[in-house]
């Protein structure tokens, strides 16, 4: 974690937020982002991740805490001095500029002389490939080119810091993941920090050095998406990361770092202990659908199975898609990969599953 | 199958014209939406299109002199009003034969009023004839030149007979040229003396304290409207029935209310004498004058000027504001570069529909404007109900509605009605 431990450029310090002094919408909220990190801040709509974008423009006021940008605290700097740029949820173009007026307002503003704003207005244009479209309206564009022209005049006046306030909302998906690799490749390449709300998990994956989990105010894992995925700290960040089956059950015994859990619908598991440490505590069993297996043969010797009950059978082009009765558990899904030796499991089979017990993660309940 | 010819037009599987097709097919439903408007469609003619239709032919019609003078009528087109001497006898016979009739018919005072708004002295004039035409006999009291001019010595005036002569086409200009404080004359269209000269005065007058009231709603107007779009909603309901108030209270009640606030003995006065900010001999004159009728019309209208405004305010986002502060602009510059052009077409709408309200108000006016601060639509009143010169007051009424109509057609020229907006 080479880029963590570099110097911070954008700080959190203990920060908390409340709007009524009664709830805290943000509860003590510490994160470092170093230089030139794409960061997302992910998390279902009501966890606080948009008023951390807001306080962080200057738009909201910390209740308490210290927000640093590049060692300064800008707590009580206004939105216009921090020099921070922001793409809106739905661009917030001017309707009545033309779109070269609107990337002119901030260089305008910034009394920058009237040629050089031309040619620094071009130049962004031609960035994101807008460069003709410098005449029109913004209700003359359609929603991607509204994007562009948007994520042009967050960097126009070369802010080292922008942030995105789910940019990609209003995009159908298409374009939408035509955009997601625009914005990283152009923020790669100007090497700006970047941080980005979503509440996308696919987005966040696929675009981000580091994501930040959100819920109920705070950071539930701050990790690179592989490790979100694959080792999710706790059962929110399993469930809401990717599609997550869930066991719940009671540990027996932890030993050797595995962890054996008797289910509360019958069986027994082996299981990685992420976030339990003694026995008779209750936990929550996840495993990626992905990470299933039927097929005996590719099962460690001696690991624990259970049986199951086919209840319907999916065809999803790339994928099959099963869903069985595990556990007491009817909704316990797992994927396979279309291949030519495929099994396509029938409605109504019994047949034993099992996993490896590192993929097999007992977390909080 | 194919359901068009090559070159023909669109054809449905039977063969008929697809057009024709689909006119009967809308018909029902056509018929039926002009069967639920139809109400309100009758109403409209009858209360509203066809008064105004009857008001514009008032102010051309002229058919009072040639309807009761016919005769004379006739016998004065063979007369040049411009050569200086008196009509012919054929004239004075043919009008003792008009007068007695329209005498004994009680229509002289009809003609006499009509003429008296060209020339004062005309209605005792014919009234006086009338009397005395009943008795003659058109046969034996000949010549009538000089019965007539014994009569009244009117007759002997040439003005008369061209006043008579000027005004008596069917239709005329003439209500149009009083309108404008002109006349009509014999040797064609001049200016009324200068005691006559009223009505331009009272015309611009109408505009100029209308575009002062506008412009006062809209300084007034504008941080209300700003507050009741961007204040929570609790606090925003609470303020929009407080503008929404006043505009519950009859007209009148708020007038005659204005009116105890700004006399010199009402309670501004008072509370400044009490204050001791003015002398008690230095009281005031807030009312009976051109500032009364702006305070109070000002007033009145406010709620047509907040109520557009707040609409379109209420539909820009509160995110351009953050937009174009993100973007480095002070709180000033965001408002007047981003959020003040997006609300100009509310200002605008709010501007025409107080501007137009106020150049035809007229209770307001009379109650608190004094002879300084009434309107055009005051005197329009005075010649319906006082002077009874209806064709006058037509006039008038018409150019009020054509300078409408002007405004109303360059606000759109020059701003397009289609950004004006009376709603989100």
């Amino acid at each position: 974690m080479a880029k963590a431990q570099a110097k911070a450029f954008v700080e959190f310090q203990r920060v908390q937020k409340s709007y009524d002094g009664e709830v805290l919408v943000v509860k003590d909220l510490n994160l470092t982002i170093p230089r030139g990190e794409f960061l997302t801040l992910l998390g279902p709509s009501g966890s606080g991740k948009t008023t951390c974008l807001m306080m962080l423009a200057g738009f909201e006021t910390a209740t308490h805490g210290d927000i640093m940008l590049d060692g300064v605290s800008i707590n009580n700097i206004p939105p216009h001095k921090r020099g921070i740029g922001m793409v809106f949820q739905n661009y917030a173009l001017f309707p009545h500029m033309t779109v070269a007026e609107n990337l002119a307002f901030p260089l305008e503003v910034r009394k920058i002389p009237k040629s050089e704003r031309e040619a620094t207005v071009k130049r962004a244009l031609e960035m994101v490939q807008m460069g003709q479209f410098g005449g029109r309206r913004p209700a003359q564009l359609s929603g991607g080119q509204q994007q562009r022209v948007a994520l042009a005049r967050a960097l126009v006046f070369e802010a080292e810091l922008v942030l995105m306030d789910e940019p990609l909302g209003a995009l159908d998906k298409q374009l939408r993941e035509h955009m997601q690799f625009e914005i990283k490749r152009i923020a790669n390449n100007l090497g700006i920090t970047v941080v980005y709300v979503t509440h996308d998990q696919t987005e966040a994956l696929t675009m981000s050095d580091r994501v930040a989990v959100f819920d109920d105010g705070r950071i539930q894992q701050l990790a690179p998406p592989d490790e979100l995925y694959e080792s999710p700290q706790n059962s929110f960040v399993a469930q809401f990361i990717g599609e997550n089956n869930t066991l719940e059950g009671v540990v027996k015994e932890i030993a050797n770092g595995v962890a054996l859990v008797q289910l509360d619908g019958g069986g027994l598991i082996d299981c990685n202990p992420v976030n339990v440490s003694k026995t008779g505590e209750r936990t929550k069993v996840s495993i990626r659908p992905e990470r299933v297996e039927f097929n005996k043969g590719r099962l460690q010797p001696g690991a624990h199975t259970l049986t199951a009950e086919v209840l319907e059978f999916i065809y999803m082009g790339d994928i099959f898609r099963t869903r069985l009765r595990v556990a007491g558990n009817n909704d316990f899904i797992v994927k396979t990969r279309n291949a030519p030796d495929q099994v396509r499991l029938e409605p109504g089979a019994q047949i034993e599953i099992g996993w490896l017990p590192s993929d097999c993660r007992a977390l909080d309940a | 199958m194919s359901y068009t010819d090559d070159n023909g037009p669109m054809m449905t599987v039977d063969g008929k014209p697809l057009k024709r097709s689909l006119a009967i097919a809308l018909r029902r439903q056509k018929i039926r939406a002009l069967l639920l408007i139809s109400p309100l469609l009758i109403f409209v003619l009858i209360t509203f299109l066809f008064p105004i239709a009857s008001m514009l032919f008032r102010s051309v019609e002229n058919d009072i002199v040639s309807e009761i003078l016919p005769k004379t009528v006739v016998a004065l087109s063979d007369w040049d009003a411009q050569s200086g001497e008196l009509p012919g006898e054929i004239v004075y016979s043919a009008f003792a034969g008009d007068i007695q009739r329209a005498a004994k018919a009680k229509d002289h005072t009809r003609v006499g009023l009509r003429l008296n708004y060209e020339k004062s002295g005309m209605a005792s004039l014919f009234k006086k004839t009338a009397r005395k035409a009943k008795k003659w006999d058109l046969e034996a009291d000949t010549p009538f030149k000089n019965k007539l001019i014994e009569t009244h010595k009117g007759w002997a005036d040439i003005a008369v007979w061209q006043t008579l002569k000027t005004h008596s086409s069917r239709y005329t200009s003439g209500y149009f040229l009083n309108s404008i404080d002109m006349r009509k004359t014999v040797s064609g269209p001049e200016f009324q003396p200068e005691d006559r000269q009223i009505l331009v005065t009272l015309f611009k007058r109408t505009l100029i304290i209308s575009l002062v009231i506008t412009i006062s709603c809209i300084l007034l107007g504008y941080p209300v409207a700003w507050l009741l779009a961007n204040l929570p909603m609790r606090q925003a309901n609470l303020l929009m029935i407080l503008v929404l108030l006043p505009f519950w209270t009859s007209l009148l009640v708020r007038t005659s209310a204005w009116k105890v606030m700004l006399q010199q003995q009402g309670v501004i006065n008072d509370l400044l004498v009490a204050l001791g900010m003015i002398e008690e001999t230095g009281r005031l004159a807030l009312i009976n004058n051109q500032l009364g009728t702006v305070i109070a019309m000002t007033h009145i209208l406010l709620p047509f000027m907040i109520l557009p405004m707040y609409s379109v305010m209420q539909s820009i986002p509160p995110t351009y504001l953050r937009a174009a502060k993100s973007l480095g602009a002070t709180n000033w510059t965001a408002f007047w570069r981003v959020y003040f052009p997006q609300s100009v077409p509310g200002i605008g709408a709010g501007s025409i529909l107080v501007f137009i309200l106020s150049i035809g108000y007229y209770i307001t006016p009379e109650i608190v404007g004094g002879n300084k601060g009434v309107f055009i639509s005051n005197r329009i009143a005075y010649h319906i109900f006082q002077s009874m010169n209806w064709g006058l007051a037509a006039a008038l009424g018409t150019i009020l509605l054509v300078a409408v109509l002007t405004l109303y057609w360059a606000y759109d020229k020059i701003v397009g009605i289609d950004n004006v907006k009376l709603g989100g």
